[in-house]
């Protein structure tokens, strides 16, 4: 039974359009798709392979880039954004791994997130190819969301088949070796650079889809948008942080909390502007109590719960 | 024939020198053991031999080639496999995936890989506690978890930093059968140890480390007499 | 040639006195990583929770911010306390996946902070506007033909004297106090350190508090001659982050050089790239920094003392 839960959860996504749901209600689960998929990628990187990476805008802003550019610059249809953020995303990513993958525990962090702020800075400077600050709109494809919706579904099935295929194969063993004791795993005969790069080279090409997905879906996007710290790169740690390291379905729940949490709480009428505030309280809150998120730790929640009851 | 050869090698750490001028071969199939007092650079000699440092001067040479410069990896892909003093189980992961994740370096697909870990873990003695997450286990089965690892990558070589420390009597003698099964194999094995009897009783020849510099080296019997390792380890005798 | 000169020099003197103060933001840092190897991503936002208290006591009592240096460092210094004690300790015990709790969580307690500021004070650029905010000394008044003009701004240099006479206070305390002593003692080895009776807890608290009051302080001796808005916070960890990594992880003197040398680049930078670019030029010297000399400039003055 447990076997087939992906394939139920993707079945049972895959006719909810169907229920003539709210354009409103669409959007959340858009934007809960797309975090997934953010979180999945980051996830992969982090979570198994252990390497915490502060930047991951860089690839998501990048991949968005591609996909308006594609419309923008070379009159393509923006959806061509996936296949050519590919090459570009690679490669920044290779040149990142080059630097960064050397180092180790909180020097990764601080590079990966200097990374991706420059990677910020150069978007708004470099006007003439991003028009700077004023960003991109494009022509959206479709006016219905139920397209998207569609798209979105089918990024987030392969990123969660590619992962679960990874983590259960050589490849996974080797990630988590890494994570687990770097120096052991290269005296074993693993050769720590490359998966390390293998890792975040795939990581950001995920994101890098999402990017593009969100520039088509969204219709605009500038640097302060996609290249953000603290609404991309972070949130995309929260949503893995939340959901659950290291687990398939981690970035989904997380995902799913973050989204409907930003949303519920945007719309409170005092509360609203408090939002930022919350969140980091949240993610106090996980990283002292559950540090491996809610799937990662549902033993802990569930005698949390036991406990509750048996009072009673 | 010498499997391994340490070549005039020196470490030296800013104007420290952890090792000095140390030369020595290892032959096939023999039990060489590294002893000498505490700080006297056996595991820093290990990390050259193992590729974690690359050494000041000198070089290291396996079957020939020389290695020092080679990263762990590759070395250990050549077919020298190495334990660590303070034992680096992969913790979150089960003993059996401990192996696995080893057993890898040879074996292409998992069946594979889980085949030959399976064969490790019979022969370690950890059959029974495969699928126990290994932060979990008590010290003697964490360095039998680290030699079965080692011993997954099938090796020639086996370096072994102080296998033995920390084991009572019963502990002490499974891994000692497990280290002259690991000969009959055919592996060649560099052990760093302190237990004295444990090393009289298994090793081929002992090379004896002070201060960073080779002092000795010979078969038991002419390194238990030889009155310089005496004097390293009990320092000077009194009067002459 | 004399405008290529006068030009020059008055970014290297602009450089000199922004670095006096960067050093001071990243000793506070050097100190906490030293001591507790804690890497603190809400150093900036500290900073900024300073000036706004500086910012308040101006406005509405008409403090001058270089008295809120008596009032706002002590404050952070509590709170730093506070931090430390209630959320970072019990963090560091937690056991998890990812090695970088710890991290995380600093992140996410200068997003409270910031989103605090963002609600008490709105994200207006606020402004403390003293009386001497424009004063300045200028060369020619003092040598009548010279071929070019240099000026001294009257803020930056106090503050900078200011930051010079807090940072030599430091040294002091660090290196003749018992408490100082005790602090380098656990930042150099916690085990040994403890083994020796100093209450290692009680350091590593007092430590973060430090850190905490010293960027406090130079966050009043910056109000003066900066514009305060909350995302400021962020841009001055970062600013710390490339300072501690420049001179040298957990080391005095680095940090003080690495905040010299980085005033002096972005003050370059700014007069001859183009103001936009200065972030970025900063984040270059910090990735290149970690990649070319990991040990900071710490490490080229011990590689000097070794040779010697």
């Amino acid at each position: 039974m447990k076997r087939f839960a992906p394939l139920i959860v993707l079945a049972a996504m895959a006719v909810l359009p169907l229920l003539g749901l709210s354009s409103y209600v669409m959007h959340l689960l858009i934007l809960v798709i797309m975090w997934s998929v953010s979180g999945m990628a980051w996830n992969l990187l982090g979570g198994y392979t252990g390497q915490v990476s502060f930047g991951h805008a860089a690839f998501f802003g990048l991949g968005a880039y591609c996909a308006g550019l594609a419309s923008f610059h070379l009159n393509l249809s923006s959806w061509y954004g996936f296949p050519l953020s590919i090459p570009f995303v690679a490669a920044t990513a290779l040149v990142m791994g080059l630097i960064v993958l050397r180092l180790r525990g909180p020097y990764f962090v601080l590079a990966t997130l200097a990374l991706g702020e420059i990677m910020r800075i150069t978007a708004e400077n470099l006007t003439d190819l991003t028009q700077g600050n004023l960003g991109i709109m494009i022509q959206r494809t479709w006016v219905e969301k139920t397209g998207y919706y569609y798209v979105i579904l089918g990024v987030a099935a392969l990123t969660f088949w590619v992962v679960k295929l990874l983590a259960e194969s050589r490849w996974g063993y080797y990630f988590v070796a890494i994570r687990e004791d770097q120096d052991a795993a290269e005296s074993l005969g693993i050769n720590t650079t490359l998966y390390k790069t293998i890792a975040l080279t795939v990581s950001a090409v995920i994101t890098g889809f999402s990017g593009a997905f969100y520039m088509n879906y969204m219709g605009y996007i500038d640097p302060q948008v996609v290249f953000s710290l603290g609404d991309i790169s972070i949130l995309t740690i929260m949503v893995v942080m939340v959901g659950g390291v290291a687990t398939y379905w981690g970035p989904v729940v997380g995902a799913v909390i973050m989204v409907l949490l930003a949303e519920v709480i945007r719309s409170l009428p005092y509360v609203g502007t408090a939002y930022q505030t919350l969140f980091g309280v949240l993610l106090i809150v996980i990283i002292i109590y559950l540090p491996n998120g809610l799937v990662g730790d549902r033993q802990t929640l569930a005698r949390l719960f036991k406990k509750k009851g048996a009072a009673v | 024939m010498a499997l391994l050869t340490v070549d005039k090698v020196s470490m030296f750490f800013g104007g420290l020198a952890a090792l000095s001028n140390i030369s020595f071969s290892v032959e096939q199939g023999e039990i060489l053991a590294l002893i000498g007092p505490n700080g006297a650079g056996k595991t820093t000699l290990f990390n050259v031999v193992n590729g974690f440092y690359k050494p000041s001067r000198g070089e290291v040479r396996f079957k020939d080639r020389t290695v020092s410069g080679l990263k762990p990896h590759q070395i250990c892909r050549l077919g020298v496999a190495r334990t660590f003093q303070v034992v680096k189980p992969l913790q979150r992961m089960s003993v059996l995936d401990n192996v696995i994740a080893s057993a890898f370096l040879r074996s292409r697909t998992k069946a594979g890989a889980e085949r030959r870990a399976l064969e490790i873990l019979e022969f370690t003695g950890l059959m029974e506690d495969r699928a126990m997450i290994s932060k979990g286990l008590p010290l003697g089965k964490r360095k039998r978890l680290e030699i079965a690892r080692a011993l997954a990558t099938e090796p020639e070589l086996i370096l072994l930093d102080e296998s033995f420390a920390g084991l009572n009597p019963a502990e002490l003698d499974v891994s000692i059968e497990i280290i002259k099964g690991i000969k009959k194999k055919g592996v060649t094995i560099m052990i760093i140890e302190h237990h004295m009897k444990v090393i009289m009783s298994i090793s081929d020849r002992i090379v004896v480390l002070n201060y960073g510099q080779k002092i000795a080296e010979g078969t038991p019997a002419e390194i238990s007499a030889n009155p310089l390792v005496v004097e390293a380890y009990l320092g000077e005798a009194e009067g002459a | 040639m004399w405008v290529q000169l006068e030009v020059f020099l008055q970014t290297l003197i602009s450089g000199v006195l922004l670095g006096g103060l960067y050093a001071l933001i990243g000793l506070g840092m050097t100190l906490i990583l030293g001591v507790m190897k804690i890497i603190n991503l809400t150093h900036g936002q500290l900073m900024m929770v300073a000036m706004y208290v500086a910012y308040w006591l101006f406005t509405l009592f008409h403090i001058d911010p270089y008295v809120s240096l008596l009032i706002a460092p002590p404050l952070l210094f509590l709170l730093g306390m506070f931090l430390q004690k209630t959320l970072i300790n019990p963090v560091l015990r937690v056991e998890s996946i990812l090695p970088h709790n710890q991290v995380i969580l600093t992140v996410g307690i200068g997003m409270v902070l910031q989103n605090l500021a963002t609600i008490f004070f709105t994200s207006d650029y606020k402004s403390t506007p003293v009386d001497y905010a424009t004063d300045a000394w200028y060369l020619s008044d003092y040598w009548k033909d010279a071929p070019f003009e240099l000026s001294l701004s009257y803020p930056w240099t106090v503050s900078f004297l200011l930051a010079v006479g807090i940072t030599t206070a430091l040294w002091f305390f660090l290196a003749k106090t018992d408490t100082g002593k005790s602090i380098r003692a656990t930042a150099q080895d916690r085990d040994a350190a403890a083994l020796m009776g100093v209450n290692v807890g009680l350091m590593r608290v007092i430590t973060f508090g430090l850190g905490s009051a010293l960027v406090a302080a130079a966050g009043c001796l910056f109000i003066p001659i900066y514009y305060l808005f909350p995302s400021l916070g962020s841009q001055f960890t970062l600013i710390a982050f490339v300072i501690t990594i420049l001179g040298g992880l957990g080391s005095t003197m680095g940090a003080i050089l690495g905040g010299l040398i980085l005033g002096v680049f972005e003050s370059m930078t700014a007069t001859y790239v183009g103001m936009g670019w200065a972030p970025v030029g900063r984040f270059a010297i910090f990735v290149a920094a970690l990649v070319f000399l990991p040990g900071g400039v710490a490490s080229l003055l011990k590689r000097k003392a070794v040779t010697k």
